[in-house]
Formats: C-alpha cells, sequence, structure tokens
C-alpha cells in the first residue's frame, strides 16, 4: 500500500481549471517531487492531500485513509510545511518547537533523535524570536515543528523558496537523512535542478502532470540531439539560430543556448561556418545531454513571443 | 563644476565605484566595494540574503547616501547629484512593479509620465511597446489579471520605456517557469543590445550564467568579480552554485 | 530662456497630473473607499439630521392630578396638544410614580398638589412637581425643559388675563440621579462598548491573524480539533473583559459615585451573558473574513458604531424612527446597557431584567449555533 496515493484529481477555482486530472502514488521512504512553475496548481494539489479542500472529483488517500471521509485520522500522522514559513514569528524557536509538539500530543525529547541534525544548527538560536531569524534558519525550524511527532508522510510545499542556495542544499541533504527512516516525503519546487535530487519527479504545468517517472528516465527519453550553442554575441546568436533552417528550438540557457532540430542535425562544422560567416567570433558548439529543464521545455511546448 | 554636470569618465563606463562603503551604525552593510561596469554590459550582482546587495544597489541609485567612498553613475556623483541619476535611469523591483488596479496602458503611460517622456510621444511608444511584447490585446486588461510573467515582462518594459542609459533589477524573477523566465531573460539581451547597460542583482545562481560578468558579495565585500566563464575555471567549479558555494562557506552573516 | 521655464513648468504639470489621475483610478476601482467615501457621508447625514437626533418626541407620562380642575385640567391638554407627550396612565395616588417608572412604561410623572386653582388663586400652597427618571440625565433634561417651558408658557396667558396672579415654577426632580451626575448615563454605556470592542473586535482579528499569516493550515492539520484552536482564542478575551469589567465597576463606584443600587450578583450574571454574546459574534466575523482589516473593519463599522448611535447610549430610542428602532432591538448593547441602567442607577432586582436578560440569552444560542454551523473544518 503506497504511503500517498492520489487518482484522477479534479480541481477548479472560479474559472481556472487548478488540477486537470492528476495522479501519483508515493512509496515509504521515497521522495517524490512535483516539479513546476508558481500557478501550475502544486500548492492545490497540496491542500487536498493535507486534507485542507475537497477536491472536485477524484480519490485520495494518505497512509490509507481517505482524505475526505478519514481525515482525521490523516492530520494526527502527517508533516506539513506550507510556503511561507508558518511558524508563530513572536514565538522563540524554542516556544514554537514545544507548541507543535503539544499539538501532536507529544514532547520534544521523545522525538528528539529524528530533528537532532537539523535542530543543532538552529539551537543556539533558540531564545530567539521566529521573526528574527534568516530565511534558512526559519526553514529548518519549520522542518523542526513539521518532524517533532515523527509523521509516517511529510507534505513540503516548497519549502526552499526564498531561501539561500547554501541552505537549499543542506535543506536537501536533510530530507535525504529523513528519506532512509522511512518517511515517504511529497515535495514540491520551481527550481529544476532541485528535481535531480528526487528519487521520482512529476513535471507540471496548468494542472497536469506531463510526465512521472525518475529524472534519469525522463532525461533518457528526452528523445532527440540537443546541441550546446555560445558565441561572443549571444544575444544576435539566438536570432541567428532560430532563422536556421534546421533547428526547431533555441533556448536561452544562461552562457550558452539549447538547440534541438527539426530532423537530421547538421554537422557541427557547418553550424560553426554558418555562424563565422554572420559575423559570429568565438563560436564554440556541442552536443551535450539533456538535463530536467530541457525536458520540461520541451514537454510543455512553449512558443516564444520574438 | 556646476552642480549639474557629469564628469567624464573613461572609456565607456556608466558606473564606477571607489570603495564605496554603507554602515548602519556598527554594522557594515556594504564593505569598500569597487568595480566598473561598461555600456550595454549586463551586470549581475550575486549574493546571499543579507549580503548587502540590495544595499549597494538602492545606494547606486540614488536612494540611499553612502557612508563613505564615491561612486558614479552616468557620469553622475550618487551623494551629490541623485536627481540627475534618476533621470537617467530605469528600476523595477520584483515587490512592486505595477498598480494592479490599473489597466496595462494605464501603467505604461503613469511610467512615461514620471520618467518625464514628452506627452505626444507617450501614444506611439506605448503601441510600439504592446507590439514588441505582443500584449495589444491586453492594452486595457486591469494588471492584477495578468500572470506572473506577463507582469514581470510588462514591468521590464515600463522600466525602460524612456531608453535610460541603465537599468537597475532587483530580484526581477522569481517563481516563474522556466519559458517565461527566458522570454524575461531575451528581453533584456535586447536591452542590452540597444545599448542598455543591465544591473541586475539576485541570489539564484543560475541566472548568474546569463550575465557579462559578476560579482559575487559576501558579508558586504566582493569577493570575486569576473565573467561566470573565468570564475567557473578560476574555482574548477561546474556551475555558478558551486563557485558559490565555495565563496559562501567563509561566510559569518548566515543567521 | 522664457520658453525653457514654461517648458519645464509644463513638464512638471504633466508628471504632477499623471499622479493625480493615478490616484482617482485607486479610489474608484475600490469597492470599499467609494463605500466609505460616498455611501457613508449620505448615510451619517440621514442619520443625524434625520433618524437620530436629541429631540424628544411622544414621551410617554403619567399625571397624578388630586384637584381635577379646570386649570390643571387645560395644563395637562396643553401638555398634550403638541404630541411631545402622551398621556399613557393617569395615576391614583404619588406613590404609584415610583412604580410607573420602575415598569418603564414612562418617562415623566407630573404630580399636582390638592385644590390647585383655589390655592393658587388664594396664594396658598399650590405645586407642580415634575418627577424624571435621572437614570438617563440627557433625556430627563429634555423632557423636563419641554413640560416646564410649556406650563410656564400657559401660566403667563392665563396671568395676562388676569385668570391667577402669579405664576408658578414647577418643581423637578429627578429619581435615582438626583444630582443629575452625567456619568449615570455614560457609564452603562462605557461598559457595553467596552465588553463589545473586547470581546468581539479582539477575537475576530485574532483568529484571522492565524489564517493570514498561514498557521491556521498547519494547525488544521494536525490531531487537534479546530473548535478549540478557536476556543483557545477566546478565553483569554474573556478574563480580559472580566478584568476590564471589574476595573469599570470599582471606578465607576469609588471615584465617580455611581451607584451600584441593585443586585451586584445579576449585574455579574447579565455581563456574563452579554460577553458570552459578544465573544460568538467575534467568531461569527472571523468565520466570514480571511484578513485581519476585513475584520477590524467590519467589528468597527459593523458593530462600534451601530452601538454608538443605536443602543440608546447617546441618543434616546424613543425617538428614533420605527426602522432604526428595529435596528436598534437586535443590537444586543442595548439591552445589556439598558439592563445595567437599571440594575446599576435604579437599584431593581431580576424581575426587572427578565426581558432583557432572555433576550441576550436567545442571541447568545443564535449566534453560537450560527458560529458552529459556518465554522469550517477546512480551508474552504
Amino acid at each position: 500500500m503506497p504511503a500517498i496515493k492520489a487518482e484522477n484529481i479534479f480541481k477548479k477555482y472560479k474559472k481556472v481549471q487548478a488540477l486537470d486530472g492528476v495522479s501519483l502514488e508515493v512509496g515509504e521512504g521515497e521522495i517524490f517531487g512535483i516539479i513546476g512553475p508558481d500557478g501550475a496548481g502544486k500548492t492545490t494539489l497540496f491542500r487536498i492531500m493535507t486534507t485542507l479542500i475537497l477536491a472536485d472529483e477524484g480519490t485520495a488517500t494518505v497512509n490509507g485513509f481517505d482524505v475526505v471521509k478519514e481525515y482525521r485520522s490523516i492530520r494526527e500522522c502527517v508533516g506539513y510545511m506550507p510556503g511561507r514559513f508558518s511558524l508563530y514569528q513572536d514565538l522563540t524557536v524554542e516556544e514554537n518547537l514545544n507548541f507543535f509538539a503539544t499539538v501532536f500530543r507529544t514532547t520534544v525529547e521523545e522525538n528528539y533523535e529524528l530533528i537532532k541534525d537539523i535542530y543543532v544548527q538552529i539551537e543556539p538560536f533558540k531564545t530567539r524570536r521566529a521573526g528574527a531569524l534568516s530565511g534558512g534558519m526559519k526553514q529548518k525550524l519549520a522542518l523542526c515543528c513539521a518532524l517533532i511527532h515523527k509523521p509516517i508522510v511529510l507534505f513540503l510545499d516548497e519549502p526552499t523558496t526564498g531561501v539561500d542556495p547554501v541552505s537549499r542544499k543542506e535543506f536537501w541533504n536533510m530530507l535525504k537523512r529523513l528519506k532512509k527512516q522511512g518517511i515517504a516525503i511529497l515535495v514540491s519546487t520551481p527550481y529544476m535542478d532541485e528535481a535531480s535530487l528526487c528519487d521520482r519527479i512529476a513535471l507540471i504545468q496548468n494542472g497536469q502532470f506531463l510526465k512521472t517517472d525518475t529524472p534519469q528516465n525522463i532525461v533518457n527519453e528526452f528523445g532527440t540531439e540537443l546541441w550546446s550553442v555560445r558565441s561572443s554575441q549571444m544575444s544576435k546568436l539566438l536570432k541567428d539560430l532560430r532563422n536556421h533552417e534546421a533547428v526547431d528550438t533555441c533556448f536561452a540557457f544562461g552562457d550558452t543556448h539549447h538547440i534541438t532540430f527539426k530532423s537530421e542535425p547538421p554537422s557541427e562544422q557547418e553550424l560553426n561556418d554558418y555562424l563565422h560567416a554572420l559575423g559570429h567570433k568565438y563560436v564554440y558548439v556541442r552536443p551535450i545531454e539533456a538535463n530536467v529543464e530541457d525536458c520540461f521545455m520541451r514537454l510543455s511546448g512553449k512558443t516564444l513571443q520574438s | 563644476m556646476s552642480k549639474r554636470d557629469p564628469i567624464i569618465m573613461p572609456d565607456d563606463t556608466v558606473i564606477l565605484a571607489k570603495d564605496l562603503t554603507k554602515m548602519y551604525g556598527e554594522f557594515t552593510a556594504v564593505d569598500h566595494i569597487s568595480f566598473d561596469i561598461k555600456k550595454g554590459e549586463i551586470f549581475g550582482f550575486l549574493g546571499a540574503n543579507g549580503a548587502g546587495k540590495t544595499t549597494a544597489m538602492r545606494m547606486l541609485c540614488g536612494l540611499s547616501k553612502s557612508t563613505s567612498g564615491q561612486a558614479w553613475v552616468a557620469g553622475y556623483d550618487i551623494n551629490h547629484q541623485s536627481e540627475q541619476i534618476k533621470k537617467r535611469i530605469g528600476y523595477m523591483s520584483q515587490k512592486f512593479a505595477l498598480y494592479e488596479d490599473l489597466q496595462v496602458w494605464e501603467n505604461i503611460r503613469l511610467y512615461a509620465g514620471i520618467y518625464g517622456v514628452p506627452e505626444r510621444e507617450i501614444g506611439t511608444k506605448t503601441d510600439e511597446l504592446l507590439h514588441r511584447l505582443g500584449f495589444e490585446s491586453e492594452k486595457f486588461t486591469l494588471v492584477k489579471s495578468l500572470p506572473l510573467g506577463w507582469k514581470q515582462k510588462l514591468s521590464f518594459s515600463v522600466a525602460i520605456f524612456h531608453d535610460p542609459s541603465i537599468v537597475f533589477l532587483d530580484e526581477p524573477t522569481g517563481g516563474v517557469d522556466p519559458a517565461t523566465r527566458r522570454q524575461f531573460w531575451e528581453l533584456i539581451y535586447q536591452a542590452a543590445d540597444r545599448g542598455i547597460t543591465v544591473f541586475v542583482t539576485t541570489h539564484y545562481m543560475d541566472e548568474a550564467e546569463y550575465c557579462d560578468r559578476v560579482c559575487i558579495m559576501v558579508d558586504g565585500r566582493i569577493d570575486a568579480l569576473d565573467s561566470p566563464g573565468n570564475l567557473k575555471k578560476t574555482y574548477g567549479a561546474k556551475n555558478m552554485d558551486e563557485v558559490f558555494h565555495q565563496l559562501a562557506r567563509g561566510a559569518r552573516r548566515k543567521a | 530662456m522664457e520658453n525653457q521655464k514654461l517648458l519645464k513648468a509644463r513638464e512638471n504639470w504633466t508628471f504632477f497630473m499623471a499622479f493625480v489621475r493615478k490616484e482617482f483610478h485607486h479610489i474608484f476601482r475600490d469597492k470599499t473607499s467609494i463605500l466609505i467615501l460616498l455611501v457613508m457621508p449620505i448615510l451619517m447625514l440621514v442619520l443625524f439630521g434625520y433618524a437620530l437626533n436629541t429631540e424628544v418626541k411622544n414621551s410617554k407620562i403619567a399625571v397624578y392630578d388630586p384637584s381635577r380642575d379646570e386649570v390643571t385640567r387645560a395644563m395637562v391638554e396643553k401638555l398634550l396638544i403638541n404630541n411631545y407627550f402622551i398621556l399613557h396612565k393617569v395615576l391614583n395616588s404619588a406613590s404609584e410614580a415610583e412604580k410607573a417608572f420602575q415598569s418603564g412604561e414612562v418617562s415623566m410623572v407630573i404630580v399636582f398638589s390638592d385644590h390647585f386653582y383655589e390655592n393658587l388663586l388664594h396664594g396658598g400652597y399650590a405645586q407642580i412637581q415634575l418627577l424624571a427618571d435621572g437614570s438617563d440625565p440627557n433625556t430627563a433634561n429634555i423632557i423636563t425643559s419641554y413640560a416646564t417651558n410649556i406650563l410656564s408658557g400657559y401660566q403667563m396667558e392665563l396671568m395676562k388675563t388676569g385668570k391667577i396672579p402669579y405664576l408658578i415654577k414647577p418643581e423637578i426632580k429627578l429619581l435615582y440621579n438626583p444630582s443629575m451626575v452625567a456619568a449615570y448615563n455614560f457609564v452603562p454605556g462605557v461598559m457595553g462598548m467596552i465588553l463589545l470592542l473586547i470581546c468581539a473586535m479582539m477575537t475576530s482579528v485574532s483568529i484571522t491573524r492565524e489564517k493570514e499569516r498561514g498557521t491556521m493550515e498547519v494547525l488544521l492539520v494536525s490531531p487537534m480539533k479546530p473548535l478549540y484552536v478557536i476556543l483557545s482564542k477566546a478565553v483569554p478575551y474573556f478574563f480580559l473583559s472580566l478584568v476590564n469589567l471589574a476595573t469599570i465597576l470599582l471606578i465607576a463606584y469609588f471615584i465617580m459615585h455611581v451607584p451600584i443600587a441593585g443586585s451586584l450578583f445579576w449585574l455579574i450574571m447579565i455581563s456574563l451573558v452579554y460577553i458570552f454574546v459578544c465573544l460568538t459574534l467575534g467568531l461569527l466575523i472571523s468565520t466570514m473574513v480571511e484578513t485581519q482589516m476585513a475584520a477590524l473593519i467590519i467589528s468597527a463599522m459593523g458593530l462600534m458604531m451601530p452601538v454608538m448611535l443605536m443602543s440608546g447610549m447617546m441618543f434616546p430610542i424613543e425617538n428614533m424612527p420605527v426602522y432604526i428602532r428595529w435596528i436598534s432591538d437586535v443590537i444586543p448593547a442595548r439591552w445589556y446597557i439598558e439592563a445595567i441602567r437599571k440594575l446599576m442607577i435604579m437599584g431593581l432586582s431580576f424581575s426587572a431584567i427578565i426581558q432583557e436578560l432572555s433576550v441576550l440569552v436567545g442571541m447568545g444560542i443564535v449566534l453560537i449555533v450560527i458560529s458552529l454551523r459556518k465554522f469550517k473544518i477546512r480551508l474552504e
């Protein structure tokens, strides 16, 4: 029996179809990531799974309990971190932790082992008011509060948004340790690079799952050649590549552009020459492996409006 | 030299900073930073939250006075000629961009007026802008009904409506889907092509890759300043994230 | 040079107008501000100019007239002519006056002495006494001045035609508040207001603050019954209002010398009922709004204002047009303030406040049922 299961969830808000037939399954000790931008439906899905709102259609269970009929049982055994670090800003670190422990009918001592690794980082500040902590610290405290009652399932809705990169990395390391304890984790994030840290991921856009699989499989299924191209004039390069007859899509990826082809790619030399002829210097062309973001771009099939 | 005259800056430099410092009481927010930025450059200011990026940017925009050190923007001294600076720059922040209860064209006209674009030009330039963004059908839509990505693009376009020489972007992207983020950066590229210098602060390391040069701030100091490519070589890193990690390990301002 | 200055001026003007235009947009596109700027002034004008006023009309009076001679009868008729007063009861003895007040039937009692006209003609002892309910000194003042004016006016006429030799000034006596201390009037009012403020406003703000912050979400996804979360919010305010109640009573009694003439026990009892009603009002408001601002505004506009204007605290209820009186009847504070007045100043006991008590208890029950129904175990 999967720890988390959702089947064909539909949810509409006013005119917007927030969730459009979404299904997933998460097993014990699995980190399942929902990757997608703001407004794609991630938070809505979380709220349905944590029994906070009702779906229009579809069923879902957490730990075998139905989210509609047996919501009380679910609320006793899950940990939930909604976005925005829902902590009591005017209570101290200690007070927040004690409060949430009590709410879940336990004490800090009982499950201290579980949160120890995380808590020692914020322990020096335990008498500081939560509102005075930095983003990374708040996030760690929020995680402790969500874990203090040893939940079987953890729901983390965009836990790393707005947090500096160093803390983000530490956070994911903590998740990996928790996973070893058998806790099932459903986490959402807009960061594509965090996708590769999950066991399985679902790419979500406009309320639909574009694909659900392990990060590696998704990348393997990219299905076409991907080249990275660089030159001295990146902006002009974008236009010129898009104008090339063989090029299908061309997206900016920081210091290079990634291009795909309509059918057979030309040779690297051909492309080099083409670009040199147009005045580009320091041209650098090479085929590369796709990453999750490339897959997302391809699957979401966005056409640009330049 | 009259209060209104700019200094002549070397080559194509548009921003020049020398030992720029900002202190709040005992606390040093910005610690003697120096750099120069050339015309048409896309210059990234990276760092964790609290590293001092926003403070530095506010000084350059003339929004806050420096404690010591000097800087010139578009030839004007930030401490004594800030009014001149404000006329020649554009500014966009993530937190506040546009008035949600005004329509798209109303926002454009408002900012055009604020930046002193002559009345007779506003109409044509507005239509041009809407055409370039593909927003013509949304001319009369209230901004609050636009998706986040569109708001950002509109925000940026409004910030450069008056053809400033420099545009300052304070953490301009966040939470948008990869495609929209790209479209946004393509707008930035186009602006840079037109000769507008883009000064952008961010804590998203992947955005650093879009910049011509970046500087990384840690605890108020500039710990690295170079092109992303060179930085990766220097630190033997695969991407900017790793570069940042190596620098940030020594950071004290974490809690 | 001139041209440049002109150009600059024009520029500045354009700047300025751009902002002005934007400000108008903000105002007109926001429903709340339109409500406040356009609807409220009209409302206030109607209320103050028309519905609420300190003019007192149609006050019910009782008369004790042992003489029943032509002058006294004429005087009573004169009082009744202009509809300021309505004769509610004719008393058979002066002692019935107190009962008439206690039952709330009349606002003023007129007592004529025996053999009035005779005594007046022969220079003997002729007296008119105006008794009014001093627990509401405002109204009492107004009514007695009207009566005095009317009576003196009539007497002047008689004197001119030679029918009576001299004037008699009516003696004014305020029951329950002989020295006409204004505090008697506003202490009950303040009690009603403060308890409403603490219980309704603060409770609703506290609950919505939790919602706004997002911590409510986390609490809901926990074993805690949502109801406990809400009740825990009400408890501190309950105790604080008790403290406030005690403080107000102490200050009123010892410093302002407002009497607690009636049963202290029932005073506290009805206060507890009222506090309960206010807490449930707060709860109800919190189920209807999502933000603290909205809770504040509804509490202020929807609760405090009506209480101030229509509970009888400032303006006498008797004079309000019927439709406003209906609103007044629905305001819990009105019943509470009435009961407090009776208990504290008139010194009455349980039997006099049965109506107020039952109304408040009824309101409490209705409100708690509605609030519990509306209370959600989920976010929507």
